[in-house]
């Protein structure tokens, strides 16, 4: 394939907003209140529509009249590139507002450098993205705020939350060699950069919320390079059943 | 503990130079999350333009028992429609 490192750039980006696109969709008509249920599947539609611009943009490269589908939906579980975090299951709702709001800080820092980006199709998804996710980043961060600062039983589950996600966030801002590449070119974004400001956004929204910040030092990776913990698979079963059982079926 | 959020009331300008309209009432916990909610709910086909929201219980609503007394006086007043005067032919848009 031509241009083997930029396709998989824009997989490991792209990934991270179907993956997470896909767990917020589960939760459709099972949110905690009919309004909460909107809010989520709002977002998770805003995550597919951005992920539909990158795939269509991706599937150029591989040629062979594939399509956004084809790149969707029959990749193998090794071929997806998304973090870790992103594919973590929805415990409870603290969890989803935990892993929403330590994606959303780094998906916007991401997002206003991307748009600088010299790959004018990278950049002008970015530019769209860009209103869409400081919403997210609004909506979560406000939860985490409510929950952190509210009830003991809440601040407990979302301390909990916190806790169990922190380990993921690290290979948040870690470069495989294509992102290097890629980032070389001007087109990439040199994403361990970010790394600071993200930490310090985060610890002042947490102690806001009155939480503590975790100090483990432990953290997990591998998304990127395509290894997954034990709950993708279930994920890609159910976001890949019906292409799967009706190959080339459309609406 | 009432494990029910309070109702508020969402108020939607659909343009600008419009009013603000009422649009519905939803569940929120806070006045941001009533925001917030309201967003979703009622503007995400592209609706509106700016969103008011307060809580149900500190609007003062007449009692249906009193319509009698409240609006019926007002049925046999016409006089009070501007529909007495003509209008002279140069005033458009009336």
């Amino acid at each position: 394939m031509e241009n083997q490192a930029l396709y998989k750039y824009i997989l490991g980006i792209a990934d991270n907003s179907l993956i997470l696109g896909q767990r917020l969709g589960e939760l459709c008509g099972h949110g905690p209140s009919l309004e909460t249920d909107i809010a989520l599947t709002n977002i998770s539609l805003d995550l597919i529509g951005q992920t539909r611009s990158y795939y269509q943009y991706a599937a150029k490269f591989l040629g062979e009249n594939k399509t956004e589908d084809d790149v969707a939906f029959l990749r193998l579980e090794n071929e997806y590139l998304n973090v870790l975090l992103v594919e973590q299951p929805n415990t409870h709702f603290g969890y989803v507002m935990a892993r929403q709001y330590l994606f959303d800080v780094f998906h916007l820092m991401l997002m206003e450098e991307l748009q600088h980006s010299k790959d004018i199709t990278l950049a002008a998804i970015a530019r769209k993205g860009i209103k869409e996710v400081s919403y997210h980043k609004r909506f979560s961060g406000d939860w985490i705020k409510r929950l952190g600062d509210g009830t003991e039983e809440s601040h407990a589950k979302m301390q909990e939350a916190i806790n169990d996600l922190w380990r993921f966030t690290e290979e948040l801002f870690q470069m495989t060699e294509d992102d290097r590449l890629v980032t070389g070119e001007g087109v990439g974004i040199d994403i361990s950069k970010f790394k600071e400001a993200y930490y310090d956004e985060v610890t002042a929204l947490l102690r806001e919320a009155t939480l503590t910040i975790p100090e483990s030092k432990f953290f997990i990776s591998g998304g990127k390079e395509g290894r997954h913990s034990e709950h993708m698979g279930y994920l890609l079963a159910d976001l890949q059943y019906m292409q799967r059982t009706y190959p080339n079926m459309s609406w | 503990m009432d494990k029910n959020w309070p109702i508020w009331e969402v108020f939607v300008r659909s343009k600008n130079g419009l009013e603000h309209r009422h649009f519905g009432s939803l569940h929120a916990a806070d006045a941001e999350m009533a925001l917030e909610n309201a967003r979703d709910v009622y503007t995400r086909r592209n609706e509106g333009v700016s969103i008011w929201v307060v809580e149900s219980k500190y609007i003062t609503a007449s009692n249906p028992e009193d319509n009698g007394e409240l609006f019926e006086p007002a049925q046999d007043k016409v006089y009070r429609h501007p529909t007495f005067y003509n209008l002279p032919d140069e005033v458009k848009h009336m």
